[in-house]
């Protein structure tokens, strides 16, 4: 009789925990919840994934090849495209640039002709084939037109099309610190888990590493290695060489945060039941402390690609980095290093309003997602 | 107390060896040398070299030799204050070092300076007025200046200077004082320029301080004591400023540790866009022909200079807060 009594107190307490509306949310759902509510980091969110998103189309979306030059037309000003007229809303047109001679110089001159109106073409076969998404070859571009070039951005003093490079530049620069943080990745999950879980000389040995990693100067070191980088070497090994030298000194901030989780958290009790059940340290640092260390592995993560692109960026604008025919944002930015041509050609600029919206928009949702995973928020 | 100082002063020192080996590394990192390369030069501008010659020269620098030995010969002059011989310009490391280290830390300490005084203040405000409109305005400018790099933010102000004021910003006199002695003009027109370098590395590292500083506040001024002041009437501003901020700024001395790097860091890349007479420009120059003494030195100084401020600031903790204990 007692015992059919607990028994059925024990399905009824089943029962509350089944029909309870307000069912447990996992910490990923709390996570998410909390962030949606971060406005800036909302917005982050979309600019960047607008970023990438045009990085991987930049073949559709930009009217030419990012290396072919219009030698006739060296640094045009940004072209409009115009949906108003004269009489009201009217398709898509541009003002054409056409060339004069001027009398004085004997030189060729263009100059953009208001009296002109070119519609643009929306997708339109251009003579620039380009691999869409690696898959297969084609013509294929979101606009264009038979009777003018369109420089959204203007030309540079080689007559190369800026909307195309700087569209085209995002695929090294965003990339560069996705590959960087991938390795500081590995290198800060090895180094901070060990550290944290084993303690002791060897904790100690890998803080000290740490610190004085932590008290060099980034932008001397990072110069002193570009300037290592052999002279012959092709794009793609340049690219990787400077994911690693990035990440020698990324991968700290991610080993000290993981260690002090770790810390923490190697006194729990799970940590214990497994290792009273014969689980070895390798075993116990990969399946059950870092899991539970996940979140703040992210916002690690997504805090440290920012500085990965400035760096990229500062590299390759002082000719440490990335050299041309890579485009990447910082090749491109060598361009604007002379001040005087920036104050006659302010369009060399644009490249570098692109960094700072990418590296605003990553600092934006690593800050969500630290107050999202900050459990005392 | 002394007793602290001296430990941790002498704690630099295998630092400093550590230092000079990693200088070392990153410089002979780069396939080929300064000789080979000038040798080059001078062979595709027609110049005869003989051969003879080119293996004095590398003989005479130990260019030839182990790469141990190489680091031997360079760091046993150290303690006599001898870093090796600038190849470019044929004079003696420590000589460019004198000229231009002055300006670097200068520079630095304005900058220090300047990402305190700015961030304490917001900072409190910050958090006295939590999710205010100023509180978010703050937070979004100490973000923007976290993501514009310092190059970009040098040109932009040069740009700026240039084509709205039409001055020239670049460098930190204009041509006409360089080499004159110093004298009242001389140092305003150095004031007129010095503040672009300062302001281009201080706001990349305003926005760390201010959430610090931010923080803290936000802590200190839910403690019991706060509330007890309060209670008795002691006016809002004096609470604020004298109870609460006193001791919240206490762990941004701590924060040096990481700044200074932030700041040489920075210094020397908007050295190089500004052209300043600071170390930066002269690293630039030295990595790019393979200088390989001058670039050395430069590095190791700029780490040694981080060491020492670290060095001061956890004096300067020991010594401003009662609570930390050091011995």
């Amino acid at each position: 009789m007692k015992n059919n009594s607990s028994e059925s107190k024990i399905t009824k307490d089943e029962d509350i925990v089944m029909s309870n509306p307000f069912k447990a949310k996992s910490h990923w759902q709390l996570m998410w919840e909390e962030f949606k509510n971060h406005k800036l980091a909302m917005g982050g969110i979309i600019v960047l994934i607008l970023l990438y998103v045009s990085a991987l189309f930049a073949g559709f979306l930009t009217p030419y090849d990012p290396n072919e030059r219009f030698s006739k037309f060296p640094n045009i000003a940004p072209m409009q495209i115009n949906i108003f007229d004269d009489n009201g809303l009217t398709a898509p047109y541009v003002h054409p640039i056409v060339g004069k001679r001027n009398m004085e110089t004997l030189a060729m001159e263009y100059t953009v002709d208001q009296s002109q109106q070119i519609p643009v073409n929306f997708l339109y076969k251009s003579d620039d084939t380009y691999n869409f998404l690696g898959l297969f070859k084609t013509n294929l571009k979101l606009f264009g037109s038979d009777e003018t070039q369109i420089f959204l951005f203007g030309t540079d003093g080689l007559g190369r099309d800026i909307f195309t490079r700087t569209i085209h530049g995002a695929r090294l620069s965003l990339t560069v610190g996705l590959v960087g943080i991938a390795v500081s990745l590995v290198l800060g999950l090895f180094f901070g888990g060990i550290s944290g879980y084993l303690g002791g000389m060897v904790d100690n040995f890998i803080q000290r590493v740490i610190e004085f990693t932590l008290a060099i100067p980034k932008i001397p070191l990072w110069m002193g290695l570009g300037a290592a980088l052999p002279q012959d070497w092709s794009v793609i090994q340049v690219y990787f060489a400077i994911t690693v030298i990035l990440s020698l000194t990324g991968w700290v901030s991610m080993a000290r945060v993981l260690r002090g989780q770790i810390l923490s958290l190697k006194e729990e009790d799970f940590v214990k039941a497994a290792r009273a059940a014969g689980a070895k340290s390798g075993r116990i640092i990969s399946k059950h402390l870092i899991p539970n260390c996940m979140s703040y592995i992210l916002v690690n993560l997504t805090l440290a690609i920012p500085g990965m692109i400035i760096g990229e960026t500062a590299l390759s604008f002082l000719g440490l980095g990335l050299k041309a025919p890579a485009v990447s944002w910082g090749v491109l930015l060598q361009e604007a290093q002379n001040v005087r041509a920036v104050a006659q050609y302010p369009w060399y600029f644009i490249p570098g309003v692109f960094v700072i919206v990418a590296v605003l928009a990553f600092n934006f949702v690593g800050d969500g997602l630290r107050d999202a995973a900050d459990p005392y928020h | 107390m002394l007793n602290f100082i001296l430990r941790r002063t002498l704690i630099i020192i295998p630092m400093i060896i550590l230092i000079s080996m990693i200088s070392f590394l990153i410089i002979t990192l780069p396939p080929g040398s300064y000789i080979d390369s000038y040798l080059a030069n001078l062979q595709q501008m027609g110049g005869e070299v003989e051969q003879s010659r080119a293996d004095t020269i590398k003989e005479r620098y130990g260019l030839n030799d182990p790469i141990y030995l190489q680091y031997w010969k360079w760091v046993k002059g150290f303690p006599r204050g001898d870093f090796g011989m600038a190849f470019s310009e044929e004079r003696p490391v420590i000589n460019i070092i004198q000229e231009r280290i002055g300006y670097t830390i200068l520079i630095s300490s304005l900058t220090l300076l300047f990402t305190w005084v700015l961030s304490i203040p917001i900072g409190i405000y910050s958090a006295v007025k939590q999710y205010s409109f100023g509180d978010y305005a703050f937070t979004f400018f100490g973000f923007l200046g976290v993501s514009i790099p310092n190059f970009l933010l040098a040109i932009i102000i040069m740009f700026v200077g240039l084509r709205f004021f039409g001055i020239n910003l670049s460098g930190l006199m204009p041509v006409q004082y360089m080499g004159e002695p110093w004298g009242l003009s001389k140092i305003l027109a150095v004031l007129q320029r010095i503040w672009v370098p300062v302001v281009v590395v201080g706001t990349a590292g305003m926005a760390g301080l201010i959430r610090i500083m931010r923080a803290e506040m936000l802590d200190q001024l839910r403690q019991p004591y706060i509330q007890m002041a309060r209670s008795k009437g002691v006016d809002e501003i004096k609470v604020i400023i004298k109870y609460a901020a006193r001791i919240a700024v206490n762990p941004l001395i701590s924060t040096i540790g990481w700044l200074l790097p932030q700041i040489i860091s920075g210094g020397t890349i908007a050295g190089i866009v500004l052209g300043l007479p600071t170390l930066g420009p002269k690293l630039y120059d030295a990595l790019k022909i393979q200088d390989m003494y001058l670039a050395g030195t430069i590095i190791f100084f700029n780490i040694v200079l981080i060491l020492i401020g670290t060095l001061l600031s956890d004096i300067l903790l020991a010594l401003v807060d009662p609570r930390i204990r050091y011995d």
